[in-house]
């Protein structure tokens, strides 16, 4: 097939669009830190998108989408991007750039895992734990997914992520932040956000960058990215709203609420957006934000400290993005059929591949965690806690 | 009447504002300051040397009082503000000569 360059030009701007998230969630979570600490977690994403981007051309595109092994991960026929072309193959784009496509995700995956991580974590634990996560967690996800594993040989539908990028990292998030432990002063006195204009810069940029996760997933310049373009927008409003709302009702309209409804909107259509309608958007949305809001306050109420709730928005608005894709899928738009229309065994097929992917995660993840806890320690010192990461790890002020 | 002018952790100022209210004391004026002790700031070691931390950020507040009451309100900023840890604070009385209420002109002193 000759290149279409379309479809080239488009997926060109899509991976670039899916970078700005990673900076993106840096920013929206340093928003919401204290200031000591705000480098640090801008800084966190940083270091995660360079990292990620050297294992995945070094071995975690291979891992993924190499050749299936028993349908668990892919083998090491890519490894350093062997065979890689730059001529176009089946699909009138460039393999090369699929690869870097795929890249963007596999780094942003692992930043929102920081959440769980943040105010507290040293630094070299830290990337020694990134490079074990995106390599044992999300390498193996993705293949399950994408690269001809078992999830998609049940029939399992992820249309972007959902479940590959934020059920895996919500979850991972929560695990990390169980065996780091609380900020110390954690439930004794306040923490609070201190600077929530930069939380809803970055709300904006993960928002804009959201474009290119979804529409990109089409891999394609055609209508199927149009629709995933304009649901994907639809359930960010509606997820939006419908957070602003509850906030309204017990007590004040929060703007961090507003975005963080927009953020769980956005997370709950990335496995929908090439299988649902712009009617089902809405309703996807709407209760992704209420899903997500009524799992902040339940993760406040149990005292536990994962810090930034990539569990509540990212963890749980994915899992409810998982069962909705079973639910209203629609053979009109993707050419599935969801419990809506009369498909039980969609709804199972989604139900199973979300959860095992869940268990997983937040397995592996406890493992690794516990391991680079016991290896170098996670956490930093008391002394460097309280002065904060920005001049304990990095030597630098905001 | 006296000025009790204190300085201590910025995490603390909750604790220590409840701990004055409890003892009828509701006027203060805030600032978030930075400052060093007797420690000359916190020390982070590392294995490729140290690196000197030496002005923390701390809040300082000021509150005006009767001179009989000058114990009760350094008790319970005391109170509130103790961690028992290197940096809990310091807290300066000074005396105030007169003490004017802007919207009435009543004067104190």
């Amino acid at each position: 097939m000759t290149l279409d360059t379309g479809t080239t030009a488009w997926l060109l701007t899509a991976t670039a669009l899916v970078m700005l998230m990673t900076p993106g969630v840096g920013f929206f979570y340093g928003g919401l830190v204290r200031r000591k600490n705000f480098i640090s977690m801008v800084a966190l994403s940083f270091i995660v998108f360079a990292m990620v981007s050297i294992q995945w051309v070094l071995f975690g595109y291979s891992l993924s989408f190499g050749g299936d092994i028993g349908g668990f991960i892919g083998n090491l026929d890519f490894l350093g991007l062997s065979g890689i072309g730059l001529e176009a193959g089946d699909a009138g784009y460039p393999p090369i750039l699929f690869v870097a496509f795929q890249g963007v995700f596999a780094a942003i995956a692992m930043a929102i895992v920081t959440s769980g991580f943040a105010e507290r974590v040293k630094l070299s634990a830290f990337m020694l734990f990134a490079l074990l996560w995106t390599t044992l967690v999300y390498d193996p996800l993705a293949h399950w997914a994408w690269g001809g594993g078992w999830a998609a040989s049940i029939g399992s539908l992820d249309f972007a992520g959902g479940t590959v990028v934020h059920i895996s990292s919500g979850f991972a998030a929560l695990a990390v932040a169980m065996v780091i432990g609380k900020r110390s002063g954690f439930g004794q006195y306040s923490m609070e956000p201190h600077n929530i204009p930069m939380t809803l810069l970055g709300a904006a940029l993960l928002w804009f960058g959201w474009f290119g996760f979804n529409a990109g997933s089409a891999l394609a310049a055609n209508g199927l990215a149009a629709n995933a373009f304009m649901v994907t927008n639809i359930s960010a409003a509606a997820g939006a709203l419908a957070w602003l709302a509850a906030s309204w009702y017990r007590g004040k309209p929060s703007s961090l609420g507003m975005v963080s409804g927009a953020v769980a909107g956005l997370v709950a259509i990335t496995p929908a957006a090439g299988f649902v309608d712009v009617g089902a958007s809405i309703a996807i949305g709407a209760i992704a934000g209420l899903i997500c809001y009524g799992a902040m306050l339940f993760r406040l109420k149990k005292g536990l400290d994962e810090s930034l709730d990539a569990w509540a928005v990212h963890g749980m608005g994915g899992l409810w993005g998982a069962f909705a894709t079973g639910i209203f899928a629609m053979a009109a738009i993707g050419g599935y059929s969801g419990l809506i229309e009369g498909n039980l065994d969609q709804f199972i097929a989604n139900a199973v591949g979300a959860l095992a992917a869940l268990v997983y995660a937040f397995v592996v993840t406890l493992v690794l965690a516990y391991l680079v806890d016991r290896i170098i320690g996670l956490r930093v010192s008391e002394e460097e806690e309280y002065v904060g990461l920005d001049i304990s790890q990095h030597g630098e002020r905001a | 009447m006296k000025m009790v002018k204190a300085i201590f952790r910025p995490e603390r100022l909750e604790f220590v504002k409840r701990a004055l209210e409890d003892q009828g004391f509701y006027g203060m004026t805030v600032m978030a300051v930075e400052g060093r002790g007797d420690q000359k700031g916190i020390s982070l070691q590392y294995r490729g040397g140290a690196i000197m931390v030496d002005l923390i950020p701390k809040v300082q507040i000021e509150v005006v009082v009767k001179d009989a009451d000058t114990d009760r309100v350094i008790a319970a900023i005391c109170d509130g503000a103790r961690t028992g840890k290197i940096g809990d604070g310091r807290i300066f009385v000074l005396p105030v000569e007169r003490s004017i209420k802007v919207r009435t002109g009543e004067q104190e002193s």
